[in-house]
Parts: C-alpha cells; sequence; structure tokens
C-alpha cells in the first residue's frame, strides 16, 4: 500500500556526525557487502573491473568544501536513504512495492513487486534510489532491516552495517521518534538539521554540524620572525634560498 | 532527466490518440462528424492504435514489464496508478463504440459511450501530466502549466489527425482545420509562457540547503569515479544554446507551419489532402522536439549533490 501510515510506532533512523566523519568510504563498503547478500539482493556491479564501472549502492559519501563565519574546511558527507515521515519516493509508486512501514517507519522496496518505473527515484529529492539494470528494479537502504531484528546475530551485530563498520563512531542508529533516546538527545545537544528542510519530506535521519574549529584547537605561541633589516647581504641570502630550494 | 524514447513515443503517439478519440466522439455527441460508417470505424481505429503502440510502448521503460498489471491498484495516491487506469477504463467505451460502428448498428447507446470515450481521454492525459507536476523535485515539471500543456498538445495533434482523416475520406475538412488550427495557437501560446516562466525562475533549492550547512564551495571528491544511475538518470543537460535551437525548432515545425497549412486549408477548404499529411508530420516533429526537450530542460535537485548550485 502506497499511502503513507498515519503514524509509526518508532522512528528508525541514522545520525551522521559530519564533524567526525573522515570520509574513509568504510559505510559505503560495509553496506554493498552486506546488502548484496541481504534483503535486496544482489546489488548488482556493471564492469566492475572494466573502464567504465557503475553498480547500484546504497550509500555514497561526498566530500566539500565548506566556508562560512563558522567553519571553514572539507565535509565528508555521506549520503543515503533519510526514511522521510512524509516519502514521496512512496506515494508515487504506482504498484505498491514502495512502502513505509507502520511499525518502525523504515522505507523500503519489495523486490518482488517493483516494476522498474523508476517513479520514486525521480521523486526522491536526495538521489538516494539507484536503479538495478541488472535485475529490473528498485534498490535502496533497508536500515538493514536484516539485520537491525536478527536474532541469530551477536546483539552489538544487530545494528545497520554502516553504522557497525564507521572507525570515528560518527554513524548512530536508533529511534529518533523517542525523545530520550541517545540518538534525539544528541540531535538536541548538537543541532542536529534536516537535509534540504524546504522540500517537506520530513527525514526521519539527522546529520549533526561540523563544530566550529576554533572551539577545540589549541592555542600556540608562535615566535614573531626576526626582524628584517633589509640589507644586500641578507637579500643575497634569500635568493642563494630560494635558488637552492627551487 | 534522461529522455527514455519510450517514455517521449509513449507520451506523444498516446496524447495524439486520446486526443483524436476526444474530437471523435465529441463531434460523434454533437452529430456534426463528416465521417460516417467505415470511415468512422477507420478513424477509431487509428486513435485506439496509436493509444494502443503508445501504451506499449510504455511498457519498454519498465524493468519488469510483466508486472505492469500491479501498476492499477495504487490510484489512490499514484499518478502513474491513476493514468493507467483511467488508460484501461477508456478502452471499455471507446472499445464498445467501436464495435458498434463495426457491427453498423446506431442507437441511443452511443451516445453515452462517447461521451464516456471523450471523458476517459481527456482523464488519461491529465493523468500523464500530472505525474510530472507532482514531482516537487524537478522545477520545470512542478509546474501549474504542465498538464494543461499535455492537454492541448493531446488536443491540437488529435485535431489534426481527425483533419487529415477527413481529409483523405474525401470530406470537407474546413472545420477540423479550423478546430485543430485553434487548438495549436492555444497549444503554442501555452508552451511559449511555459517556457518564459521556466527561464524567469531560478531553482528555489541550492547546494547549501542540500548539504545543510552553508556555504558549500565546490565538491572536492566525488563519490564514485565513473557516472552512477542517479547521475546518468537525473544529471541529463543539453546546454543551453541547444535548447534555444531545439525550441526554435519546436515552434517552427510543431507550430508555425502546420498552423500556416491549416490555415490555408480552413479559409480555402482546397489542397486539404495534400497539405493536411505534411501538416501532420511536421507536427508530429515537432511534437517528439518538444517532448525530447520537456525532458532534458528538467533539473533535478539531486544533483545538487554533485556540483550543481541551485535546482
Amino acid at each position: 500500500m502506497t499511502t503513507l501510515p498515519t503514524r509509526t510506532d518508532k522512528k528508525l533512523g541514522l545520525v551522521i556526525d559530519l564533524d567526525i566523519c573522515v570520509g574513509c568510504h568504510a559505510c559505503v563498503t560495509s553496506c554493498k557487502e552486506w546488502n548484496t547478500g541481504g534483503y535486496s539482493a544482489p546489488l548488482t556491479d556493471y564492469d566492475p573491473y572494466g573502464a567504465d564501472p557503475d553498480g547500484a549502492w546504497l550509500n555514497r559519501v561526498h566530500t566539500y568544501e565548506i566556508a562560512n563565519d563558522h567553519f571553514t574546511g572539507t565535509v565528508h558527507f555521506p549520503r543515503s536513504c533519510l526514511h522521510c515521515e512524509d516519502a514521496a519516493c512512496v506515494t508515487v509508486c504506482p504498484t505498491g512495492a514502495s512502502y513505509k512501514r507502520a511499525e518502525d517507519g523504515i522505507v523500503l522496496v519489495n523486490p518482488d513487486t517493483c516494476i522498474g518505473c523508476k517513479l520514486c527515484s525521480w521523486a526522491c529529492p536526495y538521489g538516494a534510489r539507484e536503479y538495478d539494470h541488472d535485475q529490473g528494479v528498485m534498490k535502496k537502504c533497508t536500515l538493514c532491516v536484516d539485520r537491525i531484528y536478527n536474532e541469530t546475530l551477536p546483539e552489538e551485530d544487530r545494528t545497520p552495517a554502516c553504522v557497525r563498520a564507521c572507525p570515528t563512531g560518527a554513524r548512530a542508529f536508533g529511534d529518533l521518534g523517542d525523545p530520550d533516546s541517545t540518538v534525539s538527545q544528541s540531535v538536541n545537544d548538537r543541532g542536529g538539521f534536516d537535509l534540504m528542510a524546504e522540500m517537506g519530506y520530513k527525514p526521519v535521519n539527522k546529520y549533526l554540524p561540523p563544530r566550529k574549529g576554533t572551539d577545540r584547537a589549541p592555542v600556540t605561541n608562535v615566535a614573531p620572525a626576526p626582524e628584517q633589516t633589509g640589507s644586500p647581504i641578507e637579500k643575497l641570502f634569500a635568493w642563494a634560498d630560494r635558488a637552492l630550494s627551487r | 532527466m534522461h529522455p527514455a524514447y519510450s517514455v517521449i513515443l509513449f507520451t506523444t503517439a498516446s496524447g495524439a490518440g486520446y486526443g483524436l478519440l476526444f474530437w471523435l466522439s465529441l463531434a460523434h455527441v454533437i452529430g456534426v462528424l463528416p465521417l460516417a460508417g467505415w470511415q468512422f470505424l477507420v478513424a477509431i481505429c487509428s486513435a485506439l492504435a496509436l493509444i494502443t503502440l503508445g501504451l506499449l510502448s510504455s511498457t519498454f521503460h519498465l524493468g519488469r514489464p510483466e508486472r505492469a498489471w500491479r501498476a492499477f491498484s495504487q490510484w489512490r495516491s499514484s499518478w502513474l496508478s491513476r493514468e493507467g487506469v483511467a488508460a484501461v477504463a477508456t478502452y471499455l467505451p471507446a472499445g464498445l463504440l467501436t464495435l458498434l460502428s463495426l457491427f453498423g448498428v446506431s442507437g441511443w447507446l452511443s451516445l453515452p459511450l462517447a461521451l464516456l470515450s471523450a471523458l476517459g481521454a481527456v482523464a488519461t492525459v491529465w493523468c500523464t501530466g500530472m505525474i510530472y507536476t507532482s514531482l516537487k523535485t524537478i522545477r520545470q515539471w512542478h509546474h501549474p502549466l504542465v498538464p494543461w500543456i499535455y492537454l492541448a498538445l493531446a488536443a491540437s495533434s488529435g485535431a489534426l489527425l481527425l483533419c487529415l482523416l477527413i481529409a483523405f475520406a474525401g470530406g470537407t475538412a474546413r472545420g477540423a482545420a479550423t478546430l485543430a488550427l485553434l487548438a495549436l495557437i492555444g497549444a503554442g501560446g501555452l508552451k511559449w509562457l511555459y517556457w518564459r516562466r521556466i527561464d524567469a525562475e531560478t531553482g528555489r533549492f541550492s547546494a547549501d540547503m542540500a548539504i545543510g550547512i552553508p556555504g558549500v564551495q565546490r565538491q572536492l571528491d566525488p563519490p564514485h569515479t565513473r557516472p552512477n544511475y542517479v547521475m546518468r538518470e537525473m544529471g541529463y543537460q543539453v546546454a543551453r544554446k541547444h535548447a534555444r535551437d531545439l525550441r526554435r525548432m519546436v515552434l517552427t515545425w510543431g507550430f508555425a507551419v502546420p498552423g500556416l497549412l491549416l490555415a490555408f486549408v480552413a479559409v480555402t477548404g482546397g489542397l486539404a489532402p495534400v497539405l493536411a499529411p505534411i501538416a501532420v508530420m511536421s507536427a508530429g516533429a515537432g511534437l517528439v522536439v518538444e517532448r525530447w526537450l520537456f525532458f532534458a530542460e528538467a533539473e533535478h535537485v539531486a544533483m545538487l549533490y554533485y556540483g550543481a548550485e541551485r535546482a
């Protein structure tokens, strides 16, 4: 059914800390590794070792140069499905293959009923859905629905593969509908934000902003440079220095 | 957006088919149709053939065409599903109308059937337009003029085909030519207005909004070395210079040339069997380019993640 549930019991999602993400792509590869054998298996690659490699991946990491009065520098930006509360990708689906679960808010594609019309990917502002040409169906982040409830896994592994793989702890998984959950607390404390909130799809996943660099930078005392006299001998040495270091 | 040939063929061919079905049905109801008997049968069969050709071609766009029947289920929320339902529902009255004319039965029943066919044709084309209009992610599509342009282009291409059929049947095509001319002027005006509007507005969304941090300067590193599905599907771009040339082609071949030919037929009533096919071919070429541009000029907000500044 592609009409959205009026409310979901939980709002399971991710909180991604852009301050500590180092852009290592471990979340990307672990996602691919798990999901090519998981719920929406296989995640096909085309020409993976050739000149034009392509394929369906559910998580991508961009790197941007940011300059504002709060922060200047590089931000690594993981991008995957945000499991929106008002998910247009679900309502446009003509078959009911794309749906949002009432129990936990996870947005899924049923690979057995998807007709591969690609309309959901057109409706998604985040570019989160990738079409699998080989399978003829749409693929998307499942929030590792086949891990998080999987009692055959050790308890510490019952979390999305990307969260488990992150070496810096930049990704957290939890119930964003519960104001007391760790993820909701960190969103509150750190000023977590929505992507493209103006679109109005109410994404569940939240991002934490990079902290201001000067907040934590150690204060260093730099010795003042010796004064220059501008004498010819100084100029000669300066020239020799430049010439030799060329 | 990537212009898929199957979707271009679908929307233009079935649009013209529904337009023709609409005018045939309406003229039948009012009782002004100069086509009777087998001529009417040929006309309504051509309309249904165009519609069927379009619908079949649309399934080539699907990854799993064998599951296409599932698309009739979600009409409560999905315009694509509504389009499917409306398309199939229109076959019922239109098919029965065809059968009645095949067996030469004329009676009161053909009137409600014709009305339902006309209504179904309008509903289906409206749904096609709304599929695009409902997508908030693409500003060139999420525009109130879009479904009206779909309707106007279907109406004008259908009227043009009606004029051609009447001309070939040896009837006087002056009325149909006038109708097609007026529809063409309306559609051309709407399309011109649409282009002016989408050119005047810049996108509402910026890279800063997409990434959620103000001051995005540039993408230093893309997530992948080669274009992925999102870039191929959503990142298709046509150079502004080419777009201008193509728009000129649409205005010339899609509207000006057939308009002038139709005006000649409407005023003089002569040479219709020669001029109508030329007008149809010219308008057809213009319409295909128009539809191609509709896709190629559409900018998707997901491209903000891949270096677009506004969308």
